[in-house]
């Protein structure tokens, strides 16, 4: 894991300090809440419907213990014992009082951690794979050019107010799991004809209310060139991206109003005009150093069959679905990563007390390497277990209530907030969520139906990601009464679709009896077992789901 | 209001000319984009200070051959929450090569003065009443910088670099 040096060290802690001399200002009268607002948010800081909100940066999904612990304590000291972990990788928290959020940035401060840049329209914090440096199909760790991204976009003078937020993704493998197709910029790491590996660049994804598969401005960018790339479409981007409609300004809506040939052009003038002076300062050296930060742990050497593992599972159904469902294979023998879904029924998607996140701690300093991410899915994962150590971590995640075996499955629900927290929202999201997850209730039909990922949102702002749904629920407002579109066939890998809206809302109570039907459907509609919900959707169409959901009597 | 150089207070001698008036003989006249393409010769062979306004939507590349004969280029920011003008900035002063002064005005708050400053711009009508202050407190409020901007602070990147070769000459 990257550790700060003095420099980075310094920028934070003086950060914390003019943010303190900014809420006191604004406690004091001195600064109208007009005028806080964009210092707030470049600060993570929102107001929500009961209180003011803040969203602590966990650069690319990635903690250890230590943070952890920290981020634990903060939620017991100035928060109700809890926080949520969000889809993008970050960890938020609901009830802290401006007057606190000064203390807050300095504790987070003493593990090297902030919230710059977590809100506004700024360059967002940036995400990745959430198991790079372990899984199997890795080209190269995308975690050192994560780093540096946050680097070069943290307090960049230029792009502090762009048009719109700006979301940057960057994965490392052949299977997609950071979405980079539906991010403002997404970064997929290729091999070019000559063996170097270099960055695809995918321009103008999105989710929200006009939701776009990115496209690919150029189809590798060298890494000594990445960041003068990223300058070049950053700039084409704060000089032309549209500032009159807040609905019309995210970079998605300028590459499609350009058009993808005319906004290439536009970039490639603009990178090609760049002199020495321009230019980022970025020595291999530098490069080296933060890349050594994402060496590979010392792995023990291990026989790739665990007899310890092996009779776990053997021990009973529930611990055999667990092992099936949550662990991932890893790329050294005799190790694996664990996914701990964040996802009780009857409680909000990817909220942890602050018991929990202690217990997520403890396992993964005493049984991960210390090495703990978070996930775009909103789980936690271990990406490096030994698999002799499976049952201590299984037994010790079953004592805090963190076993569920339903990762990337059914019941395993993307959700936002929705009407129950949030002021943009137009319906409730937890409750269709959790209704929907007792439809999976029965772990062996779960397991029957397999891979499924099912997304929730309140409204058409899309933060539960309905459009990379196999199946999205998105959220209206009808005269005053809540309803709910489906949405069949998203997928947020490097398959990347944008899921189609099937007809007219469900009532609440509709929803998970039609969710149900549509599953069914597909159970007598797949060719095998081995195919996927998604597969065959893509296989037979959609319209025998559509009818399925619509089938009530 | 206060005009702001270099964190200074000073007289403000500069005086825009709409479109299609007579300009004075003499004196330092701010114009358009579009007066100054248009009337460049006219404007320029007279004796006076001439500065340019560029709107946030101008391109200031537009300028490039006439940068050496201006004195003032003003840049605006109708919205604080539009960066457009910190774009313009940027290209005038490292890619263009401007070496005159950049005058932000419109909603200019204390707490984008270093954002501005690191993006070249020098100058800036401020209301603040202690404006000297202000200014003092802003720019100073960091002292580390991952980019390479503008102004002439050197870059982490740039002073990590230093420290490695000063290390390896030891």
């Amino acid at each position: 894991m990257y550790r700060y040096d003095q420099f980075d060290e310094t920028l934070v802690r003086e950060r914390a300090r003019q943010f303190r001399g900014q809420v006191e200002r604004r406690l004091k009268g001195e600064l109208r809440e007009e005028h806080f607002k964009p210092l707030r948010l470049q600060n993570g800081v929102y107001l929500q419907l009961h209180a003011y909100m803040l969203r602590v940066a966990i650069p690319y999904g990635q903690l250890n213990a230590a943070k952890l612990r920290q981020l634990a304590k903060i939620a017991d000291k100035y928060d109700k014992g809890y926080a949520h972990f969000t889809t993008r990788q970050n960890i938020q928290y609901n009830w802290i009082r401006l007057a606190d959020m000064p203390d807050v940035l300095d504790d987070l401060a003493d593990v090297e951690m902030h919230a710059i840049q977590t809100s506004g329209n700024c360059i967002r914090n940036v995400t990745s794979d959430h198991l790079a440096g372990a899984n199997l199909d890795e080209i190269e760790d995308p975690r050192p050019w994560c780093e540096i991204i946050r680097q070069w976009s943290t307090f960049h003078p230029e792009f502090s107010s762009l048009p719109r937020k700006f979301k940057i993704a960057v994965t490392g493998a052949a299977t997609d799991r950071a979405a980079v197709r539906v991010h403002d910029i997404g970064l997929h790491m290729k091999t070019n004809s000559e063996g170097r590996v270099g960055f695809e660049f995918i321009v103008g994804g999105g989710l929200g209310r006009t939701p776009y598969v990115g496209l690919t401005v150029r189809a590798w960018v060298a890494k000594e060139e990445l960041l003068d790339y990223l300058e070049a479409n950053m700039r084409v981007y704060n000089r032309y991206g549209r500032r009159d409609n807040k609905y019309k300004a995210r970079i998605k809506i300028l590459v499609n109003e350009l058009g993808l040939e005319a906004y290439k052009r536009e970039v490639e003038e603009e990178f090609a005009a760049q002199n020495a002076w321009e230019k980022v300062a970025l020595a291999q050296e530098e490069v080296d150093r933060i890349t050594a930060y994402f060496a590979p742990p010392a792995f023990a050497k291990l026989p790739a069959v665990s007899e310890g593992f092996e009779a776990f599972k053997a021990t009973g159904r529930e611990q055999a679905r667990w092992a099936k469902n949550n662990l991932r294979p890893h790329r050294v023998p005799g190790y694996v990563s664990v996914h701990i879904a964040v996802k009780q029924q009857g409680e909000a998607p990817g909220d942890a007390t602050s018991d929990q996140m202690r217990v997520m701690a403890n396992i993964g300093e005493r049984y991960g390497l210390d090495d703990i991410r978070v996930a775009h899915e909103q789980d936690v994962v271990l990406p490096h277990v030994k698999l002799d150590d499976v049952p201590a971590v299984y037994g010790a995640l079953k004592a805090a209530g963190l076993h569920a075996s339903n990762a990337g499955m059914g019941s395993d629900i993307i959700a936002c907030p929705g009407l129950d927290y949030c002021n943009l929202s137009n319906a409730r999201s937890i409750s269709v969520a959790n209704e929907i997850q007792a439809v999976f209730s029965d772990p062996e039909f779960e397991d029957e139906v397999g891979t499924l990922h099912v997304n929730v949102s309140g409204c058409i702002n899309a933060c539960g990601h309905h459009h990379v749904g196999h199946i999205g629920i998105l959220g209206v407002d009808k005269k005053g009464e809540e309803f709910y579109q489906v949405l069949f066939g998203g997928r947020a890998d490097e398959k990347a679709a944008i899921a189609t809206i099937q007809g007219p809302g469900l009532k609440h109570e509709e929803v998970a009896p039609a969710i149900r039907r549509v599953v069914d459907t597909y159970l007598v509609l797949r060719r095998d077992q081995t195919e996927k919900f998604i597969d065959t959707i893509g296989r037979v169409g959609q319209a025998p789901f559509k009818e399925a959901l619509y089938a009530a009597a | 209001m206060p005009l702001l150089k270099d964190g200074k207070v000073v007289d403000d001698i500069w005086a825009f000319a709409e479109d299609g008036h007579e300009l004075s003989p003499g004196g330092c006249i701010v114009v358009s984009l579009g007066r100054f393409l248009s009337e460049h010769d006219q404007l320029l062979a007279r004796n006076r200070s001439i500065g340019v306004r560029l709107l946030n939507s101008d391109d200031p590349a537009l300028l490039a051959s006439y940068l050496d004969q201006l004195h003032v280029i003003e840049v605006q920011f109708p919205k604080y929450t539009d960066g457009r003008a910190l774009s313009q900035a940027q290209l005038l002063r490292r890619r263009l090569g401007y070496k005159g002064e950049i005058r932000a005005t419109g909603q200019v708050l204390r707490d984008q003065l270093r954002l501005m400053i690191r993006c070249g711009i020098d100058a800036m009508v401020i209301a603040e009443a202690d404006a000297e202050g202000v200014y003092a407190a802003s720019a100073n409020a960091f002292s580390e910088f991952y980019q390479s901007a503008a102004d002439t602070s050197e870059s982490i990147f740039v002073k990590r670099q230093k420290l490695r070769q000063s290390k390896a000459a030891e």
